[in-house]
């Protein structure tokens, strides 16, 4: 088993070269992609159990931070990219002192971040600097890879991967270092935590930074293989929840579940698609199924599951 | 800017107010009682809009004489959704129930989606447009029934609670779940009637909305956080809460609308919405925060 | 000087008078039982200590350095780690995991504070279950836990909260076992305790609590024979222990 994310990252790596369609690639890199914003989600609401509802807050900062960079300023998205991930630090930073600093825990924890989420998709809306309702079209510059444009999709399939792998290592590290055990403790039982050591607050706004940069990181990814972002797709309610959807599915709190989840999901948006094709929501529809499902059968997830019947990973 | 445009824009606002109001009661009682969040409250909400749009426009039954079939709809879908996906999750962790919630919202408004398209439609009814002047204000006829609507809610509401022996029942588990249950409440009978009347509350919402508010599938998204602010700014679990904060907001978002351009006044309500949750998360009429 | 001096605190919640004007010191490595009947403020002066509840009045000194103001895990880095009456496992973490937590008090690199967690579960035999959840553990292995989870924070001074209620005699001697050697290796240790017999045998001094004020205080033969004492307990099994 400790050699599985090699293997993982090998097969990954070798798909594209046996496999010539371009669907497949397609469907693969949506898998990563939401693996990879649904481990940012995953650091904060999986291990320090501190669950966000507004996750496309730093999503959105994400997308609209390289993509203005790159129509306002002609700055290449390679750069915008961690100029967004700041950015998401920033307001993660923020956000977090106030919610934490107060106390706000569970379901007001979750209200106030899909709040935060909210100003901003109505800012974005009513503000014409930042595209307003319309949004953003990252203007096509053909094949230039160093402004993050490629003319073929399969670049963009191996950078999610890179980036899904060493969010994977990194989380993997997190797990198992003094800070991943601290989160895990306030996930567990806050004030026992406390009494023995573990300084909530910062623990928890560490986490909050971590995952706000991870996201927002996504989102600029996303904005370049769409060339688009608008208020809705970054900032709004139904992103917090395709962010948060999986790694619940995978196994909150576990280092593959984000990716477990994205599979299974992403297996059955994309048979369903087929089956349904004329139809926007439909996978929207059955994931609220899985996820009613999932919460009952599966309260920690398909890697709980796996774990009660023995597996580690 | 005449005063009589800022008194009128007062006057709806504080209409609008009562519609946000009765959305916000059935999930404040649903809180209060429970302490679940119900994420799907805005969609029942949707649902309920729809039936009485295509009540009235494909049997001519006007809005509010819908009721008559979409209340105990409403109700008997509450309670069936009670017993079927909150049950389960009655006792487990907080974030579970808010997800299994969430699972039912995301269920109920791609179904919509689905079955309606995500057009926006609006319902004309002889009196969509009709208006009450009351001296130099001009009140919307739909919006003052929906107000006139929330205020006999809220007084059945609080009448059932005090006096009916069923309403007892009720406040006695929301207070003290295993106690209720020592002294025979059928407890998780008396939950699926409060989720039962908490849908019937917001399918009330819904019919009196549709004379002067856009069906969409998404529309009870943009309710039901709204419903959130309402009910926190009120107190999570308090009727006159919900009444007052319902008001609250329907004016900021009214006056707001004749000073900042399109739907930044929003921004103005979510902003309020964090202050009171950071720093009296009891709502503003709520019990002094410990 | 001290290792623990705790001069004049008080704390009501609403009409309650929950602690008046305590003062309390405990010496080094000494233990000093903490007994009074339910209700007494037991609790409530081990929170306002351990900086989980802050006092009306008073003072708190650790080594002479005041601890009113500092928050619990500013309190628990400065050498003073509590048990929870209640117990408050981590319950999907594992034993040793959990012991973990604690350890990561003085140290941050994983494997030491593995290192660390196993030999103190050694030492308060829980070793066999080290790799189990907390939560399948049994009442009275949970507040083995509780004990160990604490000591490897390293404290000089622990606050034990009930640790033998609800065991049986046998885990009562084995735990009372555990806690002479923790005072051996030099840490000062401070008891509630409900069970009589354990208490007045382990105790070097007994304080008495009743009613939010100290009625008594002194060595366990001086504490039993105090009439005021006798009258708080009248009615409780105090006289049988």
């Amino acid at each position: 088993m400790r050699r599985l994310p090699l293997l993982l990252l090998a097969v990954g790596a070798v798909i594209p070269l046996l496999v010539r369609s371009e669907y497949v690639i397609g469907t693969l890199t949506l898998i990563y992609f939401f693996a990879f914003v649904g481990q940012g989600w995953n650091i904060l609401g999986g291990y320090a159990g501190q669950f966000s509802f507004g996750h496309a807050l730093f999503f959105g900062i994400g997308a609209y931070t390289s993509s203005l960079l790159f129509v306002k300023a002609g700055l290449t998205p390679w750069v915008g990219m961690w100029c967004g991930a700041a950015l998401a630090v920033l307001a993660g930073l923020l956000t977090g002192h106030l919610s934490f600093r107060f106390g706000l825990r569970g379901a007001y924890f979750a209200l106030i971040m899909l709040a935060f989420a909210e100003i901003f998709r109505v800012a974005a809306t009513n503000l014409d600097w930042v595209g307003g309702s319309f949004g953003i079209l990252v203007p096509l510059r053909g094949h230039a890879p160093a402004l993050f444009q490629f003319g073929d999709k399969r670049y963009f399939y191996y950078i999610i991967l890179l980036m899904l792998a060493g969010a994977t290592y990194g989380v993997r590290r997190l797990e198992s270092s003094k800070l991943g055990y601290q989160m895990a403790a306030i996930r567990e039982n806050e004030s026992a935590a406390e009494g023995l050591g573990v300084n909530a607050y910062r623990v928890k706004l560490t986490a909050m930074a971590l995952s706000a940069g991870l996201t927002a990181r996504g989102g600029s990814f996303y904005a370049q293989y769409f060339s688009y972002v608008d208020p809705a797709i970054g900032f709004g309610p139904t992103n917090s929840i395709e962010i948060l959807l999986r790694p619940i599915i995978g196994g909150a709190g576990t280092v593959w579940g984000p990716l477990l989840g994205s599979f299974l999901l992403g297996g059955l948006g994309e048979g369903t698609r087929g089956l349904v094709k004329s139809y926007a929501g439909v996978h929207l529809m059955i994931y609220g199924v899985i996820l009613m499902a999932a919460v009952v059968f599966l309260p920690h997830g398909v890697m709980g599951w796996l774990r009660r019947r023995g597996v580690r990973g | 800017m005449s005063a009589s445009v800022v008194l009128s824009s007062l006057a709806n606002g504080v209409m609008l107010g009562g519609l946000y109001a009765l959305v916000a009661l059935g999930l404040t009682l649903i809180f209060g009682v429970m302490k679940i969040i119900n994420f799907a409250h805005g969609a029942l909400m949707m649902w309920a809009m729809y039936a009485s749009f295509w009540l009235a426009k494909l049997g001519g039954v006007d809005p509010y004489l819908s009721l008559a079939v979409t209340l105990p709809v409403g109700f008997a879908a509450g309670y069936a959704i009670q017993r079927a996906v909150i049950t389960p999750v009655l006792e487990a962790p907080e974030h579970n129930q808010l997800l299994m919630t969430l699972g039912l919202a995301l269920f109920l408004e791609n179904l919509a989606l689905l079955a309606f398209k995500a057009d926006p439609r609006t319902l004309l009814v002889s009196y969509s447009q009709a208006s009450v002047s009351l001296g130099p204000i001009l009140l919307s006829l739909p919006r003052l029934l929906a107000f006139a609507g929330a205020l006999a809610v809220t007084l059945l509401l609080f009448l059932f609670l005090k006096f009916t022996d069923l309403g007892k029942a009720l406040r006695a588990a929301a207070e003290e779940r295993d106690g209720a249950a020592l002294v025979g409440i059928p407890v998780r009978r008396v939950y699926a009637v409060a989720f039962g009347i908490g849908t019937a509350c917001v399918t009330a919402a819904g019919a009196m909305a549709v004379p002067f508010f856009y069906v969409s599938p998404e529309v009870g998204n943009t309710l039901v956080i709204t419903a959130f602010v309402v009910v926190v700014l009120g107190g999570m679990g308090s009727f006159a809460g919900a009444l007052a904060g319902g008001l609250l907001v329907g004016v900021v978002e009214s006056l707001g609308g004749l000073f900042v351009h399109g739907s930044l006044a929003q921004i103005g309500i979510f902003a309020l919405f964090i202050l009171v949750l950071l720093f009296k998360p009891s709502g503003l009429l709520g019990a002094p925060s410990a | 000087m001290a290792a623990l001096e705790v001069r004049g605190v008080s704390k009501h919640f609403g009409g309650l008078r929950a602690l008046s004007g305590i003062d309390l010191r405990l010496g080094d490595a000494e233990i000093l039982g903490l007994i009074g009947p339910n209700g007494a403020g037991k609790t409530t002066l081990f929170s306002v200590i351990s900086g989980f509840l802050r006092p009306d009045a008073g003072s708190v000194h650790l080594d002479g350095r005041e601890l009113l103001g500092l928050r619990p895990h500013q309190i628990c880095r400065l050498g003073l780690a509590r048990t929870f009456q209640i117990v408050q496992p981590f319950p999907h973490l594992s034993v040793v995991d959990n012991v973990m937590i604690g350890a990561f008090n003085r140290r941050s690199d994983g494997r030491r504070a593995r290192q660390q967690a196993l030999d103190v579960l050694a030492r308060t035999g829980l070793g066999p279950v080290a790799d189990r959840p907390a939560h399948v553990l049994p009442i009275g292995l949970r507040k083995r836990l509780e004990l160990a989870r604490a000591l490897a924070t390293e404290p000089r001074i622990l606050l034990l909260d009930e640790v033998m209620a609800g065991l049986n005699p046998a885990e009562v001697e084995a735990t009372v076992a555990i806690i002479r050697a923790i005072r051996a290796s030099g840490i000062a240790i401070l008891v509630i305790e409900h069970v009589m017999a354990a208490v007045m045998g382990l105790s070097d001094r007994i304080a008495v609590l009743h009613h939010g004020e100290l009625i008594a205080e002194g060595s366990p033969a001086e504490v039993a024979r105090d009439p005021k004492v006798v009258a708080a307990y009248l009615g409780e099994p105090f006289l049988a222990a």
